[in-house]
């Protein structure tokens, strides 16, 4: 039975509109020629690859269902109270194994001690064996060899992949010679060589390890990137409508209304950030223990917050935006085509929608992906400081929240931090390039 | 320019009421006091009285805005409104839920904040600026683009990573620093230095990929091709041409932040465990203590909106063409 | 060559663009001989800046010279290494620049931009230093030279600007100044101070002066020696006076013949037709051949060299043409007919007044203190009472500041009036309803300076045409307005083509054609020219006069022209109104006006400009335009007036008619009035 959680289904709708958009540049030399420039930049191409690939897990981890319990032919169909989701089907090995408590990397044994029972009675106080991690070896001796065995096994046939991406590179080099397509290919072959190895690993170990309770490591990381990407693009989807409503009218019309609007972003912005956004998530938090009959599922309470954390962000930071449009729209509105306009008796709303909306669209796209790797670091914090996601999602923040804790165990529990680091750095680090890459295609001048 | 000053502090109070309304809103209206405490009190299995209770010693059992049993001014000063929201302005913040008076732990607080808060500001700003001139003055060279390259990575790393990575190598492994802690007086260096390492460090990234920026941006003036035609060298044309213009943006733009060095910051304080007004703010919100957020929420806009301020004057003294005119 | 300071050979510079490598300057070789003005002339994008920056090695970062030799008294600065180079540029080779706003550093003391160049160059220090900076502020005429040392550029006018960077030019004796368009930015009063400045100084210093401008009025007051420069090479060298005797090359033939003067009135201006062809690529024949009259099959194959006229003995004229290479001469073209358009002209001269300005004030408030009072009025627009018209063009001439632009905004009702009374075919424009006033938009309309600015750019030219038509309901239907757009884009002389595309596809002058198209979608009555063509090269201009003006013969279109280009005025305009401080001070008709100046502004403004055949003295004001927030008591023109009397302090001079129609205000003519009425 599917579920349809709110945030599905404005992921969903992005996609969308981000699908009619790329139509409606295609048709637009205007839209189409900055595009153009953007995705002929390697580092933008390279970068694309693996946004692309954060994208399609989050993707495939926003369709909600309850999966069918097992029934007789006849009896009526009964659901499981869980919600999964198409990714967790994918990941059904990962999710399903869990440990007791932390175990290494690659680990066949746990990483407390506890007391085992050998077969002879005795009782013996040793790291146990896992439940799943390795439990495939009759011996651990065998363990580095059955390591190395099932990583060259992954590796060939990333290599193999590779190729076949070299070989796509090269004929798509054809058709559009402009495009960086190696870029793309290089960054895609790295993404497959430590994906073909993990993948083979990961069917009989837990590559990343098990956390406090035993999950696996690599599953959660996966299951973060969708509240990563849900923080970074629904919260610009609050944003930019309150953004370019009151940017532009307070550009346009200036006097009073222009008063009014400055007045509202000034006074947001004095607050400091993280204190408003405090604030309004403690309030939320609040409302939401107080009426838990409003929320069937923990799913979907969990989900509710999400979507309430990226309502408060958005609205906590259109002023940015809001300056910026102000500021240009100001600069457009003294433009001769604008008076030209005047002179031809054009509305003042028609003039917006006309004029002044596709000349500052450059400056909300740039701004849109400038924003999108700032929310991700800020999800990380706020989840720390409290106020982030609900302690039940799995997000970056929640990982490095519950990890940072054994930093001071001996020896250190170093993965879970290692992976949520480097996961977010990937994911970050792209998206920051990616950006710049949009940026210069768009406006090389525009500063932020 | 008096008069400019004047103005400014006038245009500030319109602005410190709407904050004040907001948080009143957040905290007031979105959920009520029987709210809260039936939150604190651990939600469902609250008695009335209880609630009472609770609210009776916060003194949030009176009217939202309009007393009507109250007599005289008191209709409007016996409300919640006035006397939680209103008197912030005379810096009256009541007590904690620990019962401490809110007003003088921040004063006893604000001041480890600073001791880590400013040089993390001056060091940072140092070190960012030299840096961003140094890829500057080598634009358009490797050790210019792989700057760059360095900056972006840097400033894809979160905050977090950089204190859990610090503290792990710095106190862990090296055993340099204690991992955590505070002393006054001059025993605070060593609780500072790593806490302050980190906080230039995290950053260097973004600041000095966006003073480049400037930088690049005053480079490509007129003005500066005049400078070269006159056969000045390249390091004078940098230093006593393009810098002394770009420093205005740099300088009228860090100057808002200045006042907000009394908050400190959040994560470093909490991590390292300096008693300043970031970790209070943080463990506050932690404990979901309403009276120390909203507290900090209205010092941080008063702070902001003296950041403002400075930040006008500073225009006013650091370029010509506004002092003069 | 004994005598030459810097001998410039076979000089090529690239630049990087998106478009590939373009070659701005292509083997250009230029001598410059000491003591003289040497001036390049060319239209924008012929490499004449490029050139000139090569010769200094300050190239942006995407340019490189690509070869040749600068020969500086024999030693060549290409070979230079950066740091040898230095100490020539400023010291040996100055230069100024376009744009004094942004050539000086907005936060150094104008002191101190010049004492650097004294640190720098010479072995003064301290005291001397100071000493020296004023003397030089004093050499190049800037008033009260101690203060002004103080004092930051924004607080001084683009003259006294201009004056400083000549000063730090000069700070350590150059034996060669290079001035790259110094005086495009100023007004014609002004203009004419710094040529004169730079015509002095060049003569006390024995100093060569390699000139660069697009404006051949300036070679002809300042040059002795005249290079033309087409798409990245030099076509002609020529002494001045041989050089505006009989040009040679027909390029520089055709540039004479594209510029307006009043000889030409009524006819067609000569146009070069196409355009500069991209300098991307590589040329096989002759890089003008596109768009030359003469041309014939060997200007196709093979590339011209620039070589010395045959039986030209002193070799002082080379040009750049197979033609003149085997000695035969383009014929230059007959003076075209002018056209009968007398009769009609006295018909329309009683035609009824189609719009009309009364009084009119445009005054923004100065607001200042704690709470923003309005402490005073900057009167933009101070009085003016303007009649247009239908059939004819009144042109509103004046220097920038005066209020010309924001006179006809006004008019147009894009800017509020403050005062007076603006009436459009006897309605009182004041009187309607903002729907009333909306829907009578489109009988008055306005095309405006900068053809980059005035289209929308993410507009098709398709919906530029039709957002008036819609907005004015003009056109049944889509099919309609179609149709009537092909209509526009043939009378604007554009392709059909040209509707499904955007902006930036299109050059400077088809896009003021855009414009015009624009204007005329809506059939106005009236259209506001607000200088038009004053951001077109002279080749260009040509063209959109020609089109104004036949449109206003088949249209009968009245125009309200604003410029401060004189020969355009006396070439296309009917009356001339000359504005100064937001007042009109003399208005008549165009062969009253400029035929015989009465107010003394009107003469020194004419006076000014530089003309290409050197026909008038010039009459040189004073100091510069005074802000319009605090203008001089009395007659506003009485500080810079070569004629003021004592009572040209007391009040503003009435408007005094003068025969015919011409008014002029000045106290001048208030005595003579009061003489001739007593």
């Amino acid at each position: 039975m599917p579920v349809v959680l709110v945030t599905d289904v404005l992921v969903w709708l992005l996609v969308a509109a981000a699908a009619g958009y790329a139509i409606y540049c295609r048709r637009h030399a205007h839209l189409a020629g900055p595009w153009g420039r953007v995705f002929r930049s390697p580092a933008a191409m390279a970068s694309l690859v693996v946004l692309g690939a954060y994208v399609a897990l989050g993707l495939l981890d926003s369709l909600h269902f309850r999966p069918a319990l097992a029934q007789k032919a006849d009896a009526p169909s009964a659901y499981a109270s869980e919600v999964l989701s198409v990714l967790d089907l994918g990941l059904a090995q990962l999710r399903g194994r869990g440990e007791k408590t932390y175990s290494a990397p690659l680990a066949t044994r746990s990483y407390a001690k506890e007391l085992i029972e050998q077969p002879d009675g005795r009782q013996l106080r040793d790291f146990p064996r896992l439940r799943f991690g390795g439990a495939q070896l009759h011996d651990e001796a065998d363990w580095a060899a059955d390591v190395a065995q099932r990583a060259l096994g992954g590796l060939a046939v990333s290599v193999l992949l590779s190729f076949v991406v070299l070989l796509g590179t090269k004929i798509l080099k054809k058709k559009r010679p402009d495009i960086p397509w190696q870029a793309a290919g290089i960054s895609l072959g790295a993404l497959l060589l430590l994906a073909g190895p993990a993948v083979a690993l990961s069917s009989v170990y837990h590559v990343l390890g098990t956390d406090k309770v035993g999950q696996d490591v690599f599953y959660l990381a996966l299951k973060s990137v969708r509240t990563s990407l849900v923080i970074g693009t629904v919260t610009t989807l609050v944003l930019l409508p309150v953004g370019i409503a009151l940017g532009t009218m307070a550009g346009y019309f200036k006097g009073w209304i222009d008063d009014v609007i400055q007045y509202i972003y000034t006074t947001l912005n004095s607050i400091p950030g993280v204190l408003l956004i405090a604030a309004a998530v403690l309030m939320m938090q609040v409302y939401i223990d107080l009426h838990p009959e409003t929320f069937p599922t923990a799913v979907q309470r969990a989900d509710l917050r999400l979507l309430f954390l990226c309502v408060i962000l958005g609205l906590t930071s259109w002023t940015g935006l809001a300056r910026l449009l102000r500021g240009e729209t100001l600069k457009l509105s003294q433009l001769e085509y604008i008076q030209a306009a005047h002179a031809f008796g054009v509305r003042d709303t028609r003039i917006l929608a006309r004029h002044i909306l596709p000349n500052v669209s450059h400056i909300v796209i740039i701004a849109m992906v400038m924003d999108f790797s700032g929310l991700v670091l800020a999800e990380a914090v706020l989840s720390y400081v409290g106020v982030g996601v609900d302690p039940s999602t799995n997000s970056f923040g929640t990982m490095i929240n519950a990890a940072r804790l054994e930093m001071s165990r001996e020896p250190v529990v170093w993965w879970a931090l290692a992976t949520a680091f480097t996961f977010m750095f990937a994911l970050v680090l792209a998206a920051n390039l990616f950006a710049d890459a949009v940026r210069d295609g768009f406006d090389p001048r525009v500063r932020m | 320019m008096f008069a400019y000053v004047v103005r400014r502090v006038l245009y500030a109070v319109p602005i410190l009421i709407g904050v004040n309304l907001i948080t009143f809103a957040l905290f007031f209206v979105v959920n009520t006091p029987d709210d809260m405490a039936r939150m604190q009190l651990g939600a469902r299995r609250v008695t009335p009285e209880a609630v009472e209770k609770w609210k009776a010693e916060r003194g949030y059992d009176l009217p939202l805005v309009w007393n009507a049993a109250a007599q005289g001014t008191g209709k409007a000063t016996r409300t919640i409104f006035f006397q939680k929201s209103v008197r912030l302005f005379v810096f009256d913040f009541g007590y904690s839920e620990d019962k401490r008076d809110i007003a003088a732990e921040i004063k006893a607080r604000m001041w480890p904040s600073l001791a880590l808060a400013l040089p993390v500001f001056l060091v940072g700003l140092a070190v960012c600026i030299s840096f961003a001139l140094l890829m500057a003055f080598f634009r358009a060279t490797y050790l210019d683009f792989w700057g760059v390259v360095l900056c972006v990575a840097m400033m894809s790393i979160s905050t977090l990573f950089y204190i859990i990575g610090g503290q792990y190598v710095a106190s862990k492994v090296w055993h340099l620093v204690p991992i955590s802690g505070y002393a006054g007086g001059l025993d605070a260096a060593k609780f500072l230095a790593l806490p302050v390492l980190i906080g230039v460090i995290s950053g260097i990234g973004a600041s000095s990929r966006w003073y480049r920026t400037l930088f690049l941006e005053e480079m490509g003036k007129d003005y500066v091709r005049t400078a070269r035609a006159k056969g000045l060298a390249e390091s004078v044309v940098l230093f006593r041409h393009v810098l002394k213009n770009a420093l205005i943006p740099i300088l009228t733009g860090v100057v808002v932040v200045i006042p907000l060095l009394f908050l400190g910051s959040l994560l470093s304080e909490s991590f390292f465990g300096i008693p300043g007004l970031g970790s209070y703010t943080i463990d506050a919100i932690q404990a979901q203590d309403f009276a120390v957020v909203r507290s900090m929420v209205f010092i941080g806009s008063v702070l902001y909106i003296a950041g403002l301020i400075l930040t006008d004057i500073s225009y006013t003294l650091v370029d010509p063409r506004i002092r003069l005119e | 060559m004994s005598g030459s300071v810097l001998e410039v050979t076979d000089l090529k510079t690239h630049l990087d663009t998106a478009r590939g490598e373009l070659r701005a300057v292509d083997g250009v070789d230029i001598e410059l001989r000491k003591g003289e003005c040497f001036a390049l002339v060319g239209e924008s994008g012929s490499g004449k800046s490029m050139a000139a920056l090569s010769i200094m090695r300050l190239l942006p970062e995407t340019g490189r010279i690509a070869g040749g030799r600068v020969l500086l008294d024999g030693n060549d600065l290409m070979a230079l290494p950066e740091a040898a180079m230095r100490a020539v540029r400023g010291r040996r080779v100055a230069m100024i620049f376009q744009e004094p706003a942004t050539a000086l550093n907005p936060v150094l003391t104008v002191g101190r931009q010049i004492a650097e160049v004294i640190e720098r160059h010479t072995a003064l220090a301290g005291d001397a230093v100071r000493k020296r900076t004023l003397e030089l502020l004093d050499a190049v005429g800037i008033p009260d030279a101690v203060r002004r040392c103080e004092e930051y550029p924004f607080q001084l006018s683009g003259g006294l600007k201009q004056r400083v960077m000549i000063a730090a030019a000069l700070a350590a004796e150059p034996e060669v100044l290079i001035a790259d368009e110094p005086t495009t930015a100023l007004d014609v009063t002004i203009q004419a101070q710094i040529l004169d400045l730079l015509a002095k100084l060049q003569a006390e210093r024995a100093m060569a002066i390699l000139l660069i401008t697009h404006d051949m009025g300036i070679v002809a007051r300042m040059a002795q020696r005249v290079a033309v420069m087409y798409a990245g090479e030099i076509v002609e060298v020529a002494g001045r006076d041989a050089f505006f005797g009989a040009p040679q090359h027909p390029y520089a033939q055709k540039l004479f013949q594209a510029l307006p003067s009043p000889e030409k009135r009524g006819a067609e201006l000569s146009v070069i037709a196409g355009q500069v062809p991209p300098l991307t690529g590589t040329f096989d024949g002759c890089r003008f051949v596109e768009r030359c009259d003469f041309a014939y099959l060997r200007c196709r194959r093979e590339a011209p060299e620039l070589i010395a006229i045959p039986g030209d003995r002193a070799a002082q004229r080379l040009v750049r043409c197979h033609l003149r290479e085997q000695g035969l001469a383009p014929a230059p073209q007959g003076a075209p007919a002018a056209a009968q358009e007398q009769g009609r002209l006295l018909a329309l001269n009683s035609a009824p007044v189609l719009a009309e300005l009364e009084n009119l004030g445009v005054h923004f408030p100065i607001r200042k203190g704690l709470f923003k009072r309005t402490v005073g009025q900057v009167k933009a627009v101070d009085g003016v009472s303007l009649a247009i018209r239908p059939g004819r063009t009144l042109a509103l001439v004046g220097e920038s500041g005066c209020g010309k632009t924001t006179a006809g905004k006004a008019l147009l009702r894009l800017i509020p009036a403050t005062a007076g009374r603006v009436a459009f075919a006897g309605r009182d424009l004041a009187a309607l309803t903002r729907r009333q006033l909306r829907e009578g938009r489109g009988a008055m309309q306005i095309i405006f300076q900068d053809p980059y600015a005035s289209l929308d750019p993410r507009m098709r030219i398709a919906d530029v045409l039709a957002e008036g038509m819609i907005s004015l309901g003009i056109g049944r239907d889509a099919k309609d307005r179609m149709y009537r757009m092909a209509e526009l884009l043939e009378q604007v002389g554009l392709p059909l083509e040209a509707l499904s595309r955007y902006p930036h596809e299109f050059s400077g002058g088809q896009r003021q054609r855009i414009a015009i198209a624009r204007a005329l979608a809506v059939e106005p009555k009236l259209i506001v020219c607000d200088e038009p063509t004053s951001a077109l090269d002279v080749s260009v201009q040509a063209q959109i006069l020609n089109l104004l003006k036949s449109l206003q013969d088949r249209l009968g279109l009245a125009y309200l022209f604003i410029t401060h280009n004189i020969s355009i005025v006396e070439y296309l305009a009917h009356e001339v109104a000359v504005m100064y401080l937001g007042r009109i001070v003399e208005r008549g008709t165009v062969e009253e006006v400029l035929g015989s100046p009465q107010h003394p502004y009107t003469e020194a403004l004419l006076s000014a400009v530089p003309a290409v055949d050197g026909r008038r003295s010039i009459i040189r004001l004073a100091g510069e335009l005074p802000s319009p927030a605090n203008p001089p008591a009395g007659c506003h023109f009485h500080p810079r007036c070569p004629k003021a009397m004592p009572e040209c302090r007391a009040a503003y001079p009435e408007a005094v008619q003068l025969g015919g129609s011409r008014s002029v205000s000045c106290v001048l003519y208030r005595a003579s009035k009061a003489a001739s009425s007593s």
